[in-house]
C-alpha cells in the first residue's frame, strides 16, 4: 500500500511537469473567449467559488485538479466499504480469457 | 420540482441533477469494465442535459479522472493494473500525442484537418472491430475443435498472438511486467504507446479505445490487465487534462463532483464485474461499444456532408451513442448481480 501510495504520489507531481498540451483527454483545443461567472447569483461557498475562477484561473484549477483526487479516494473508498459489506470478495480474481 | 435542478456556478446553466447521477453510473460500469474513459459516450450526454460544448468536454475530462481513479484503485486491488507497465507507456503516450498534436496543426494550415481526422477515426475503428471479430471468432474456433477432440483449451490462450511477433524485437533494456506477465524489450511498450499517442494526439481522443486493444494484441496483457493498466492511463491523462481545460476556465466542478457520486458506484460495479466475466466476454462487450462508436461516427460524416439531413443524423448519432451506453451499462449491472448473487450463496454454502 505505501508502494502504491508513493507512486501515486510521484504521478502526480509528474503531471505537473509534462509538456502542455501533451495529455489532453478528451481533445480539441478550448476556445479563447473570456467566460465571467455572474457572483451576484451566489451566496456562500458558491460566491467564493465564483469568486475565485473570475479572480485566477490558475487557483480556479489548482483547486480542482487537488479536490478531483480527493473526492474521488473518499467516493472510492465509502463504494468499497459497502460493497464488502455486502460479502463479495475484493482483493482476488481468476484471470482467465474463456 | 425545482428541487431538481442546479444551477451551475460557472455556466450559469440550470441542469436536471438526478441526469447527472444517471450518465455517472452508466459511464462509470462502462469505463471501469472496459478500461476506458469514454468521452465520446460522456460529452454528447452533457450537452444533452444543457451544457454548452466547451464546458462539456473539461467537465467530462474532470469527472473522468476522478472515476478512472476509483476502478484503478478496485482493478489494482484485483492485481489487474501493471503500474510499471503504465508508467513506462506514458513515456510513448506522452512524445507521441505531442507529435500527434503538432501534426495536426500541420493539417490546420494546408487546410485538410476535418476530413484527415473524420476518416482516420472511422478507418481506426473499423481497423479494431475487424482485429477484434477475428480475435473472437479464431478463440471460439479453438475450443470448437478442441471439445471436438474431447480436450480444453488453456484457459489464456488467446484466438491473436501478434505480441508473440512483436516481443521478437530484443533490443535492451529486456523489463519483466508482473501483473501483465510478460517479459519484452522496454521498447515495445514505449513504441506502441508511442503509436497510440499519436492517433491520439492526431483525433482529439483520450486514447483508450485504441490503447486497451493495443495492451491486448501488441503488448500481450491478459484482458483484465489490459482494463486495468489502461484505467490507470486514463486517470493519470485525465488529471492532466482536467487542470488544462480548468486553466481555460471550462470546467464545472459541481457537475462533475455530481457526476462522480454515481460513477463512483458505477465504476465499482463495473470493477467487480470483470471478476464474473472472462476475458473474452470482456472482448465482446468492447467490440461492440467499438462498433457503435464507429456507426455514431458515420452518422455525423452524413451530417457534415448533406445539409438537409445534419439536424436528424447529428441526433441519431446522440441517441446512438446513449441508447449504447444505457444498454451496456444495464447488461453489465445485471452480471454483476448474478455473479455477486452466486458468490455470496457459494461462501454461505461453504460456511455451513
Amino acid at each position: 500500500m505505501r508502494k502504491l501510495w508513493t507512486k501515486l504520489i510521484g504521478l502526480y507531481t509528474l503531471l505537473f511537469l509534462l509538456p502542455a498540451k501533451a495529455m489532453a483527454a478528451g481533445g480539441g483545443g478550448a476556445e479563447t473567449i473570456v467566460i465571467v461567472a455572474d457572483t451576484r447569483r451566489f451566496k456562500g461557498w458558491e460566491a467564493w467559488w465564483t469568486d475565485l475562477y473570475n479572480e485566477s484561473h490558475l487557483w480556479f484549477a489548482v483547486v480542482t485538479v487537488v479536490t478531483i483526487p480527493i473526492v474521488g479516494m473518499i467516493m472510492g473508498m465509502t463504494a468499497d466499504f459497502i460493497m464488502s459489506r455486502v460479502g463479495i470478495d475484493l482483493k482476488h480474481r481468476e484471470l482467465a480469457e474463456h | 420540482m425545482d428541487w431538481l435542478y442546479v444551477l451551475m456556478p460557472i455556466s450559469g446553466v440550470n441542469i436536471f441533477w438526478p441526469g447527472l447521477i444517471v450518465l455517472g453510473v452508466g459511464v462509470g460500469i462502462i469505463g471501469a469494465f472496459f478500461g476506458m474513459g469514454g468521452a465520446w459516450m460522456v460529452t454528447p450526454g452533457l450537452n444533452i442535459l444543457g451544457f454548452p460544448m466547451a464546458f462539456a468536454i473539461g467537465t467530462d475530462i474532470a469527472h473522468m479522472a476522478g472515476k478512472s481513479l476509483i476502478s484503478t484503485l478496485r482493478h489494482g486491488k484485483f492485481g489487474n493494473v501493471d503500474y510499471k507497465l503504465g508508467i513506462v507507456m506514458i513515456i510513448g503516450t506522452v512524445l507521441g500525442f505531442e507529435v500527434g498534436a503538432q501534426m495536426i496543426m500541420w493539417l490546420e494550415r494546408i487546410g485538410r484537418v476535418d476530413a484527415v481526422v473524420r476518416y482516420l477515426y472511422l478507418v481506426l475503428l473499423f481497423a479494431i472491430a475487424w482485429m477484434m471479430i477475428t480475435d473472437i471468432r479464431k478463440r471460439f474456433k479453438m475450443d470448437k475443435l478442441a471439445k471436438e477432440k474431447g480436450g480444453d483449451v488453456d484457459k489464456l490462450a488467446r484466438g491473436l498472438e501478434w505480441h508473440k511477433t512483436v516481443h521478437k524485437l530484443k533490443i535492451p533494456p529486456m523489463v519483466h511486467f508482473v501483473q501483465a506477465g510478460i517479459t519484452c524489450s522496454a521498447w515495445v511498450p514505449i513504441l506502441i504507446s508511442f503509436a497510440t499517442g499519436w492517433l491520439a494526439g492526431i483525433l482529439g481522443i483520450g486514447g483508450g479505445l485504441i490503447r486497451m486493444p493495443a495492451l491486448l494484441y501488441f503488448v500481450g496483457c491478459p484482458t483484465h490487465v489490459a482494463v486495468g493498466t489502461d484505467l490507470f492511463e486514463v486517470a493519470i491523462s485525465g488529471l492532466y487534462g482536467a487542470g488544462s481545460y480548468t486553466y481555460k476556465g471550462r470546467t464545472e466542478l459541481v457537475a462533475a463532483m455530481i457526476m462522480l457520486i454515481g460513477a463512483s458506484v458505477g465504476a465499482q460495479v463495473g470493477a467487480v464485474a470483470t471478476k464474473y466475466v472472462k476475458g473474452y466476454g470482456i472482448r465482446v462487450f468492447f467490440l461492440i461499444a467499438v462498433i457503435g462508436c464507429a456507426i455514431s461516427i458515420v452518422f455525423k460524416l452524413i451530417a457534415a456532408a448533406n445539409p438537409s439531413v445534419r439536424t436528424l443524423f447529428n441526433n441519431s448519432a446522440t441517441v446512438l451513442i446513449l441508447s449504447l451506453v444505457a444498454a451496456l451499462s444495464l447488461y453489465i449491472f445485471m452480471l454483476f448481480l448474478k455473479g455477486a448473487k452466486a458468490e455470496i450463496a457459494a461462501k454461505k454454502a461453504r460456511g455451513k
